[in-house]
């Protein structure tokens, strides 16, 4: 009894030695900033000098403000472009690469190669083939579009790179969702005579269900916080950027740039609360198509 | 019905060679624009291959961005992240998995919770307490929002978790202390999961665009995708050298696939 006692001491003190660096980290960077920006949304602040409190003057001002409501709309229209093409894109390449063929590693490390670059250098690429005059897509297919200054256009366009930067990786995902499906399932229907359609419809799609479940939350994470794609294609001094940024963007924008940490500190809070609206949609759809049982 | 499959097979191939060059054909594009005279690239109809190769923009590129200083600057950065998610991590991570102590599941939502919030929010913050320090334009400013992470510290946990107890428990039956048993037997049987943690850091770290851009704003002390990024525009009529440009994080590369190739060995 006493033994085991001072082992639970002794786990008591190791215990505390071994979260306190990662714990000490966490209250540092991010409890404390968290505390801190609700605070900011609600105080009026500039670079320089202190803080004073307007209770809900930010958030009046951005309810009011036709740039953020249209920010909020592009975040959500990105999203509509592409979380349903780049998800669905990447079932298909997964199933592809699934298929009994030679060079599987080959095509796998092609799909996945954009993700290894930095986005910077994938979005340089694109906004150079994307050019209106001399790129070689307007070339290729004889249309003349603004594929970048047209604020209606780009978001199209940023819309484009992004699928093609994430297709890889969702489709490797989904390919080990694939993977992990026992062959016999496969067997038993085709003894019964299920075409391969069907097989798809009701072997492989439920069984996959839980993985595209997780890629589907990660793109819409990642594309209601887009922000660095939209500054390399878009970026400063285009005409286009007003009418085509993020809402990210805009806080980054009237943090970093303008200075209105205040108002900036109420526009990424509005943009956390909207991904906790959407992801919590989701989680509760998600009990209509994902299936967890087997 | 064979020749079905057959054709099948061909299809999949053609589905998957168009889609292949589709994701290749930016890169290679990139690679020919580079060698091209800022003259070819405005030719209308452009020119697929250079007329002739020529290597100035390379030259260029390297005299518009202090390449060394930001090589240095995203390899130290990467090598401080990866070092210190996989100390603290390993460490927590071990703890919440297999030790013991009061406070235990409180302090564990607060890293599941902490994992779940956008990392934008504490931005502003964060960039003030740098501000403050006046550790901006520092190596230490880049690594600092990485110090810890609550995402490596759940991933490691699930890890340790895997590990039967009885491990730890032959270990301290044997006169391993609580340290021992946690550097000299449990650490090792997680070389899988560290490796993958490590990708997972240094790819978020060189891609992170947004935290460079506020904290380091001296062009020498900023990380590659940031230094790429800042002549955006200033310099956007000459393609050829903004594709020579973009093609030096190709180095990086090469060594994201190798360090990939070496965790998915792991994994197997």
């Amino acid at each position: 009894m006493k033994k085991k006692r001072k082992g639970l001491d002794q786990d008591n003190k190791w215990g505390y030695l071994m979260i306190a660096p990662t714990i000490i980290g966490l209250l540092v960077l991010n409890v404390y900033p968290f505390i801190d920006t609700i605070i900011l949304s609600f105080s009026s602040a500039k670079v320089f000098g202190g803080r004073e409190f307007v209770a809900f003057a930010n958030y009046a001002k951005m309810f009011s403000d036709a740039e953020f409501w249209r920010a909020t709309w592009n975040t959500v229209l990105f999203c509509i472009l592409t979380v349903p093409v780049g998800v669905l894109l990447a079932l298909v390449v997964a199933i592809l690469l699934n298929a009994r063929i030679k060079g599987k590693v080959a095509f796998r490390a092609i799909f996945f190669l954009p993700m290894v670059v930095a986005p910077a250098a994938v979005a340089m690429v694109w906004k150079w083939m994307f050019n209106s005059e001399y790129g070689i897509i307007n070339t290729v297919f004889h249309t003349d579009i603004d594929w970048i200054t047209n604020p209606n256009v780009v978001i199209i366009t940023v819309a484009i790179v992004a699928v093609w930067s994430a297709l890889g990786y969702d489709a490797v995902l989904l390919l080990s969702g694939i993977q992990n499906i026992s062959k016999s399932y496969y067997e038993a229907a085709s003894l019964d005579g299920c075409t391969k359609l069907q097989q798809f419809r009701y072997i492989t799609l439920p069984m996959v269900s839980p993985t595209l479940f997780v890629v589907l939350i990660m793109r819409l994470m990642a594309s209601l916080k887009v922000y660095d794609l939209l500054y390399m294609m878009v970026g400063e001094g285009n005409p286009a950027l007003s009418k085509a940024q993020s809402l990210i963007y805009l806080f980054y924008r009237e943090s970093f740039i303008s200075g209105n940490r205040g108002y900036a500190s109420a526009i990424v809070i509005w943009t956390v609360l909207l991904i906790g609206i959407i992801t919590a949609i989701q989680f509760v759809g998600q009990k209509k198509w994902v299936n967890y049982e087997v | 019905m064979k020749q079905k499959k057959n054709v099948t097979t061909a299809l999949t191939y053609v589905a998957l060679i168009i889609g292949s060059i589709i994701m290749v054909f930016p890169f290679v594009w990139m690679l020919l624009t580079a060698f091209k005279t800022n003259a070819e690239v405005m030719q209308i109809p452009p020119t697929i291959l250079p007329s002739n190769w020529n290597f100035s923009s390379f030259a260029k590129a390297v005299d518009l961005l202090p390449f060394g200083n930001l090589y240095f600057n995203t390899a130290l950065m990467i090598f401080l992240r990866v070092l210190c998610a996989v100390v603290f991590c390993s460490m927590a991570g071990y703890a919440f998995a297999k030790l013991n102590f009061k406070g235990k599941n409180i302090l564990f939502t607060l890293v599941i919770v902490q994992q779940m919030i956008p990392g934008q929010i504490f931005i502003i913050p964060q960039y003030q307490m740098i501000a403050k320090m006046g550790m901006t334009d520092t190596i230490f400013s880049l690594v600092f929002p990485g110090i810890v992470s609550a995402f490596g510290t759940f991933f490691l946990r699930q890890a340790y978790m895997g590990i039967p107890n009885e491990v730890a428990e032959a270990a301290y039956l044997d006169g391993c202390t609580r340290w021992q048993t946690f550097t000299k037997i449990m650490f090792p049987l997680t070389k899988s999961s560290i490796a993958a943690l490590s990708v997972f850091t240094a790819v978020f770290a060189y891609t992170d665009l947004m935290w460079p851009l506020v904290a380091n704003t001296n062009i020498n002390s900023t990380t590659l995708s940031a230094g790429l990024s800042s002549l955006n525009g200033q310099f956007s009529t000459n393609y050829p050298v903004l594709m020579a440009r973009s093609l030096q994080c190709f180095r990086w590369l090469c060594c994201t696939c190798a360090s990939r190739d070496i965790s998915s060995k792991a994994w197997q």
